[in-house]
């Protein structure tokens, strides 16, 4: 039915998850933080995952790839968001391989292996305002010689400050359009903006940015389908990465009330806070079962899945946010540190909630 | 799988040439459902006939052993055979406290005699039994029950006196057989002392009354025994630890009440009163959606985890716990979009008040079968393992 692992994915869970945990903790991201890092992820982990296999999980065999599908996916996402690991996994394993694979022409089969092997970071540039809404793209590619010329701003481009290459939408007179654009591309204009959660995103300038016929992803106007397909595996890997990070901070706290002593009493004994946990500890078995169903409905048929990966990512939304909020409050004074990693994973699941579409934006696709 | 396959193939058939046209209708409420019993008078030809055509395939509790009137289905066949009754429509043959509560707990408690007295008449429907359990001093509590168990005063020693009372005994008045939890020791903790009992209604010094709820029926009664002479051979499994049998079987009745995997969305149900939402009431609406699908796939993910044939333990609580409180949630959004309609008691056009009844009867959910509150102590004494809990 999926909803149950088989052997084989549980061995990927165990392994990735002694892998995050090993080659990627929590305190890595801190050290990235602190130190400034200029790209945001530590270059070895992505080295080390191209080694592991995992920057391949959607990339087919004959691309270089493991083909190991969303569901494998997602079981790595979700130890990263355990271990708040940072890496361009996201970005460009996920939402550029799809868009890649749903076009499957010659392009992507140059492109794909370079991803597989980790030379090549793709980042994907769609949203312009301040809130995820793939139907209000307003970036121009207006006609120039043989190819186009892109005119418009981008914003919460994941990881778009380091990437190698660059996948923007843009509307073409005959529709949404999808172009690879080089990072160097001459009047691309990147800033890189630290977010909330210490990870990446970029605001990006184009102004007449000269792009060829070739340079177009699959078709002039068919950028729609693409995209779509591109969101909805984002949309289903953040939310196994939301759901890692929510099952962390509810065990973490599980524990701490296990151990902290007030009024000469575990707090754990206290019914007002048995209570609380027990909900998050229900609403997180709906969530983690919303997550699986995503998983398994697009490795069954992408093509109808999209209802149930806007459920799943509207779930985790609330959840993942109830439990960073319970982990907060429950840990009193000491939530509240910046030493305790409770505020990181807040802060990660902020963005990951906000990140291709909240509760709300979800809710509203279910109703369309 | 090409066995279940076939399987499915065949019951399919089946269903589709034994399933009266009238048990493919859904029913309006609990109390078009056939319970069965000593005094049980079917409500139409074609009721009866879909009891007696289940039952002669052993699939009124079709994963029950064949000796003891079942089918012996595997879960996975058991499944399938939902799975297809579910696609036609076709309603549960028999309503049954026998198959849902005890027949389990006599399965895995009771002596092979006590398995192959009641056993088959449950799955034949022949007999109705109600549930002892909450008493007027008893209920989160159910372990400081008082209902007094002692040996008759007469030569033999073959029997057992019993005197207290009951509450909250569902449909105790249309009972042939209580299942019951009394005490037959008061010295010790109050875990210890319990016995789990099977006695006839109608023997002599049972009574019951009608409670009336908020909703205007009464699916429950206080039930009442003065000086009632119970054989000792009605005894399930050992005097005085009869707890361990009424938990396991409290696990049961909370998968059972939890379990909404079978109700029709929300969503559904207020399209088909032709309400057109507006956009507050379809935010909550598209919330109850998305909970509806979460927690039916999470019911069928927990029993599929769970080892075929196994209880789900402290899980039943999360299920009784979440199950119950999102039907609540579901009938106030029905009667938030019913408006003034969903305010009717008394008509035709309302079917008698049929929503605001149903509304108020899930306020019980919640109650019956332990609080949420009792489901969340049990949650956080046996998941989350806190202390003191």
């Amino acid at each position: 039915m999926g909803l149950l692992l088989t052997d084989d994915e549980k061995m990927l869970q165990e392994s990735a998850a002694g892998f995050f945990a090993d080659k990627a903790p929590v305190s890595q991201l801190r050290t990235l933080r602190d130190e400034r890092d200029a790209t945001g992820y530590a270059q070895e982990l992505w080295a080390d995952m191209a080694e592991m296999g995992f920057t391949g999980v959607l990339v087919s065999e004959e691309n270089g790839g493991f083909d190991m599908g969303f569901m494998a996916a997602g079981l790595i996402a979700e130890q990263m968001g355990r271990n708040l690991s940072a890496s361009p996994f996201l970005s460009s394993s996920v939402l550029a391989v799809t868009a890649l694979n749903a076009v499957g022409d010659e392009q992507a089969a140059k492109m794909l292996p370079e991803i597989v092997s980790g030379n090549m970071t793709v980042a994907l540039a769609v949203d312009e305002g301040s809130k995820h809404n793939p139907d209000a793209i307003e970036m121009s590619a207006s006609p120039s010689g043989n190819g186009f010329k892109l005119n418009g701003n981008k914003a919460m481009v994941v990881d778009g400050h380091m990437a190698d290459q660059i996948v923007v939408a843009a509307q073409a007179a005959d529709g949404l359009t999808l172009f690879v654009v080089p990072a160097d591309a001459k009047g691309l204009d990147t800033q890189r903006t630290i977010m909330v959660d210490s990870r990446n995103a970029a605001r990006m300038v184009f102004e007449n940015v000269e792009v060829t016929g070739e340079q177009v992803l699959g078709e002039v106007g068919k950028g729609e389908t693409i995209l779509s397909a591109a969101f909805n595996a984002g949309r289903a890997i953040l939310a196994a990465e939301m759901l890692g990070a929510t099952s962390h901070v509810f065990e973490d706290t599980n524990e701490y009330l296990k151990e902290r002593k007030q009024f000469g009493k575990i707090i754990g004994e206290f019914q007002a806070l048995q209570h609380r946990l027990a909900h998050l500890y229900c609403e997180i078995e709906l969530a983690r079962t919303a997550v699986l169903s995503a998983l398994t409905a697009l490795d069954n048929n992408p093509k109808s899945a999209g209802s149930f990966v806007s459920m799943a990512k509207a779930k985790l939304g609330s959840v993942a946010k109830l439990a960073a909020l319970e982990a907060v409050q429950l840990h009193g004074g000491m939530g509240m540190t910046d030493e305790l990693d409770i505020g990181l994973y807040l802060k990660r699941i902020r963005v990951a909630q906000e990140l291709f579409g909240d509760a709300d934006f979800h809710m509203a696709q279910l109703t369309k | 799988m090409s066995d279940l396959d076939g399987f499915r193939k065949e019951i399919r058939v089946w269903l589709e040439e034994n399933c009266p046209d009238e048990m493919r209708k859904p029913m309006n409420s609990e109390t078009d459902a056939c319970w069965g019993g000593r005094n049980w008078e079917f409500q139409s030809e074609d009721q009866k006939l879909w009891l007696e055509r289940m039952v002669a395939k052993g699939w009124t509790a079709p994963s029950w052993p064949k000796e003891y009137g079942g089918a012996g289905l595997s879960r996975a066949e058991a499944k399938v055979l939902a799975q297809e009754m579910k696609k036609i429509g076709a309603r549960a043959p028999l309503h049954s406290f026998g198959i849902w509560m005890l027949g389990p707990a006599l399965l895995k408690f009771g002596s092979e005699e006590q398995k192959l007295r009641y056993l088959p008449e449950i799955c034949r429907g022949e007999i109705r039994w109600c549930q002892g359990y909450s008493e007027p001093n008893a209920g989160s509590d159910l372990a400081s029950l008082a209902t007094k168990c002692e040996d008759f005063p007469d030569a033999d020693g073959d029997h057992f006196l019993v005197n207290g009372s009951k509450v909250w005994t569902s449909y105790a008045d249309q009972a042939d057989w209580i299942f019951c939890l009394v005490r037959t020791d008061n010295t010790g903790k109050k875990h210890h002392g319990i016995s789990f009992i099977l006695f006839d209604m109608e023997s002599e010094g049972v009574s019951t009354k009608p409670i009336k709820l908020i909703s205007g029926r009464s699916p429950f009664c206080e039930t009442f025994f003065e000086d009632v002479k119970v054989p000792k051979e009605n005894l399930v499994g050992e005097r005085d630890k009869g707890w361990s049998i009424a938990k396991y079987l409290l696990t049961h009745e909370r998968e059972m009440i939890g379990d909404s995997g079978n109700l029709k969305p929300v969503a559904q149900m207020i399209a088909e009163m032709g309400i057109e939402p507006n956009a507050a009431l379809q935010t909550k609406i598209t919330e109850l959606t998305i909970d509806e699908w979460a927690f039916a796939q999470t019911m069928s993910r927990m029993l599929a985890e769970a080892k075929a044939g196994a209880s789900l333990g402290a899980k039943s609580s999360f299920l009784k716990y979440y199950g119950t409180e999102l039907n609540k949630r579901r009938y106030e959004v029905m009667m938030d979009a019913a408006g003034y309609d969903g305010l009717e008691w008394e008509s035709e056009r309302s079917n008698d008040g049929q929503l605001a009844r149903l509304w108020l009867r899930t306020k019980g959910n919640s109650i019956e079968g332990g609080t949420s509150e009792v489901q969340l102590n049990i949650i956080a004494k046996h998941i989350l393992e806190l202390p003191g809990a």
